[in-house]
């Protein structure tokens, strides 16, 4: 089966993003496909390549880019989202006059088409937020 | 699935308009969504209903008041706003609490039709189960 995924959480403070990082393992490790991992609302503060867990917790950001390269997910981050919240890729960190960038390894920005796409191309979107 | 699959997104709104951003977040999925010409409907539950109520006002909180957004639905070709009764009943409200919401039906001679159907829990819950894609915010 073809999943898509909407996180709508921020790391550590919600489950959402762990649950969701466990769900598609579990879909991936099974045999299906996970089209398409989508962040939206606070949920694109996991993108951030600047966060540093102490060591015996998980880092969550590091999970996704890691799963991103072992099994080539797409893991999309909502530019309105992000820019409001100060998730930048180097081009929207010229674009707005910003001299640092912290989009991790794996994640892109692009616009919420991509979570309609998402819905339209997956067999089921699975939305993990509060 | 191809590219002219038509599929049914119910967005399930379940929070007040401010205090958090989900309201306003969702409303502009909404919208960028309305171009991909899908079968689509919104659902308000819980608080929900209030981001729909009439005569809201921001000036005193700094933030924008974006509830004349909605009244642009229908020229998205978004119609179906289902509004649940007991929500709105253990609130106080009742539907004249709420914004005119309306459309132009351009199957009736675009005579203005109303947008807001308020339908009990047990028939929201039909809808609902009818849908392909729910967003819940």
């Amino acid at each position: 089966m073809k999943f898509g995924i909407l996180i709508n959480e921020g790391p550590y403070q919600h489950q959402a993003s762990d649950s969701a990082y466990l769900f598609a393992k579990a879909a991936i490790d099974k045999g299906h496909e996970v089209f398409r991992v989508f962040f939206y609302h606070d949920g694109v503060q996991n993108a951030t390549c600047l966060s540093s867990p102490p060591q015996d917790d998980r880092n969550i950001t590091a999970l996704w880019s890691e799963l991103a390269k072992e099994h080539n997910v797409d893991l999309v981050v909502c530019v309105a989202a992000a820019l409001r919240r100060g998730i930048l890729d180097e081009n929207e960190a010229k674009r707005n006059g910003k001299d640092a960038h912290n989009l991790a390894d794996g994640f892109r920005i692009s616009g919420l088409g991509q979570l309609i796409e998402a819905g339209i191309q997956s067999d089921r979107l699975m939305v993990f937020g509060d | 699935m191809s590219e002219g699959t038509i599929k049914k997104f119910m967005y399930v709104n379940r929070k007040p308009p401010y205090g958090t951003v989900y309201a306003l977040e969702s409303l502009e999925v909404v919208l960028i969504g309305a171009a991909f010409d899908q079968d689509v409907s919104l659902a308000f539950i819980g608080d929900g209903v209030y981001q729909i109520t009439k005569g809201q006002s921001t000036s005193d909180i700094g933030m924008k008041n974006f509830s004349p957004t909605y009244n642009a639905l229908g020229d998205y070709d978004i119609t179906k706003l289902y509004v649940e009764q007991e929500s709105l009943t253990e609130r106080g409200l009742s539907v004249d609490d709420l914004m005119d919401i309306v459309y132009e039906d351009e199957d009736d001679d675009w005579a203005e039709k109303p947008s807001i159907r308020v339908v009990s829990r047990a028939e929201l819950a039909d809808v609902i189960a009818g849908q392909d894609i729910l967003l819940n915010f």
